[in-house]
């Protein structure tokens, strides 16, 4: 069994534990074990067709996984996986005032722009 | 004390000091209308403002949520203009209730129309965001003095960053003015001047033995565990929009217009990204004329994730483990906002360049022999990024041109000789002069030789 720290914001999902024991030779198979015991992961940590969530980090003992082989990196029991958010301040936009989805003002190269303001 | 006091000629209010301050006590009620929540960038999730910089629901990034209509009303030009110079004159657009009783005065750095260097650039209308010039001598006075308010808002006593340098000296002065302990993680080889700089104001600096990648992973653990104020972890959502007041003092100085072009180093993207928001947000709430602005971003070649996925013409960015330059503020491996930089370049016509660090020493020896400004090594690269941009016809002869100069060449003394040995004066002409004898008839030896 491979140990898995959770952060604050993921421990709701495990009953408040900071961390857990979950099987696997993978990565994936760590975070498909895991997400079994504890259900409530499964949309933080995985998207829709079973990928890494993209705003997730997972760290094989310090090496983050993208460095690695992904979901298919190798995992030793004696390993730790941390789980955090791939950080990001995000810039979102008030949108264009067209009404149009092409992005924000200043960026934005649609007809209804110019008569737009 | 070392605050700003700006004033707000509609409905003024006073606060202990008898000096008018926007969003007082009085006019709060402006505050809470004003600024929403946060809101989860990939869910939308909304969630009650506070001390959280990531969705519960989906581990997305959370950005604040503000009212326009609201702000729409509360502010134009004239009322901007007559305020003192600060980044406060632009309260209604910052995610602060109030500007803080105490701070350092941030913001308001000049813009400088730059002549000599855009000749060289065949660049006719370049201006040079000048912002080596604030309290330590970067723009990230900026967003710490945004995440400093903000921290003292929510209650917090202790604040602290993961830095790759310039953030080290502006959180520790930031929190020596507002009060607050500061502890810094910083690289262990980061450059010595930095560090000396964070020490200076009473931080307790921790040195990792790791990348930025690395101390930033672990200031994350510790921000979670330990539940302390990291400006750009758990304020982030507010530190970031910091960045926006940038923007705000380039149109205003522009006479409340936006340039054709902006060109800025990226490092995280968020700076980079903030600037366009700032620009769009003048527009929303009708300060300036809508107008397309294409974003020209420079990294550092040993270490360019995002110029790599924009040069390659893809989405995915791949980190870099192990970044190689002299560049060491712009020496993030896995920019959190790099997908953002890539997609706003890509929007606008601009582009994300890659430079050499010779190239990059060179430029910042020709920003401070041709215009008197000594950047640091991102302003060398913001630089560079604007000559290859031209180069390439992504900048037009006739495009008004603003490069952001974040910080000053006094922190990266030995990156402007990079690759390129400084020579002797020669009579009349730039370098070292020998040591001569402290006599006129010495010196008139030398000159005359």
């Amino acid at each position: 069994m491979s140990t898995v720290r959770i952060p604050p914001v993921l421990r709701a999902q495990t009953g408040g534990l900071k961390q857990v024991d979950a099987s696997g030779d993978t990565v994936g198979t760590v975070i498909a074990s895991l997400t079994s015991t504890y259900p409530g992961l499964a949309p933080q940590l995985l998207d829709e067709r079973g990928g890494l969530n993209r705003f997730v980090n997972v760290y094989l003992n310090d090496t983050d996984v993208r460095h690695l082989q992904e979901l298919a990196t190798p995992v030793d029991e004696r390993d730790t996986l941390l789980l955090l958010p791939a950080m990001a301040g995000g810039a979102g936009m008030p949108g264009c005032p067209c009404g149009c989805t092409c992005g924000p003002r200043v960026t934005c190269a649609c007809p209804g722009r110019a008569s737009a303001g | 004390m070392p605050t700003q006091t700006p004033t707000t000629p509609a409905s003024p209010k006073l606060d202990v000091a008898g000096v008018a301050m926007p969003g007082s006590a009085t006019d709060s009620g402006s505050a809470t209308e004003r600024i929403q929540g946060l809101r989860c960038r990939n869910c939308g999730r909304v969630e009650v403002l506070g001390p959280s910089y990531v969705c519960a629901a989906c581990f997305g990034p959370l950005e604040v949520v503000y009212d326009y209509a609201v702000i729409r009303d509360l502010v134009d030009r004239a009322t901007i203009e007559r305020r003192p110079p600060g980044i406060w004159r632009y309260l209604e657009l910052l995610p602060v209730s109030e500007p803080p009783a105490r701070g350092l005065a941030v913001g308001s750095t000049p813009l400088i129309a730059a002549d000599r260097l855009g000749a060289s650039l065949s660049i006719d209308r370049l201006w040079l965001k000048d912002d080596t010039r604030n309290p330590t001598l970067s723009f990230k006075d900026r967003v710490v003095a945004v995440a400093t308010a903000r921290a003292v808002e929510f209650g917090a006593d202790t604040l602290a960053c993961a830095s790759t340098g310039n953030l080290a000296g502006a959180t520790a002065a930031a929190a020596a003015a507002a009060g607050l302990r500061a502890f810094v993680f910083v690289p262990a080889d980061l450059e010595p001047a930095k560090i000396d700089h964070a020490l200076a104001y009473g931080a307790t600096v921790v040195p990792i033995d790791g990348t930025y990648d690395q101390v930033n992973r672990l200031s994350m653990e510790v921000a979670d565990e330990l539940g302390w104020a990291f400006v750009n972890i758990t304020l982030r959502p507010f530190y970031s929009e910091g960045s926006k007041t940038l923007a705000f003092e380039i149109a205003e100085r522009l006479g409340w217009r936006l340039p054709d072009v902006v060109v800025a180093p990226i490092a995280s993207g968020s700076l980079f990204t903030k600037v366009a928001k700032g620009f769009d947000e003048l527009v929303t709430v009708g300060l300036v004329e809508p107008k397309p602005v294409k974003f020209i971003g420079g990294q550092a070649a040993g270490c360019s994730p995002v110029a790599t996925a924009f040069g390659e013409g893809t989405d995915v960015i791949r980190p870099v483990e192990h970044p190689t330059t002299i560049v060491r503020s712009l020496a993030i491996g896995s920019p959190a906002d790099g997908r953002y930089a890539l997609d706003l370049a890509r929007r606008t016509g601009g582009s994300i360049e890659s430079v050499e660090d010779e190239v990059t020493a060179t430029a910042i020896r020709s920003v401070a022999a041709l215009e008197g400004i000594f950047p640091e090594t991102a302003g060398g690269v913001t630089i560079s990024a604007a000559a290859q941009a031209r180069a390439a016809g992504i900048i037009g002869p006739d495009d008004e041109v603003v490069a952001l100069l974040t910080g000053n060449g006094v922190k990266t003394p030995d990156a402007r000789s990079y690759g390129h040995e400084d020579r002797p004066a020669e009579r009349g002409g730039p370098g070292l002069a020998p040591v001569i004898a402290p006599s006129l008839a010495a010196f008139e030896r030398w000159l005359d030789a």
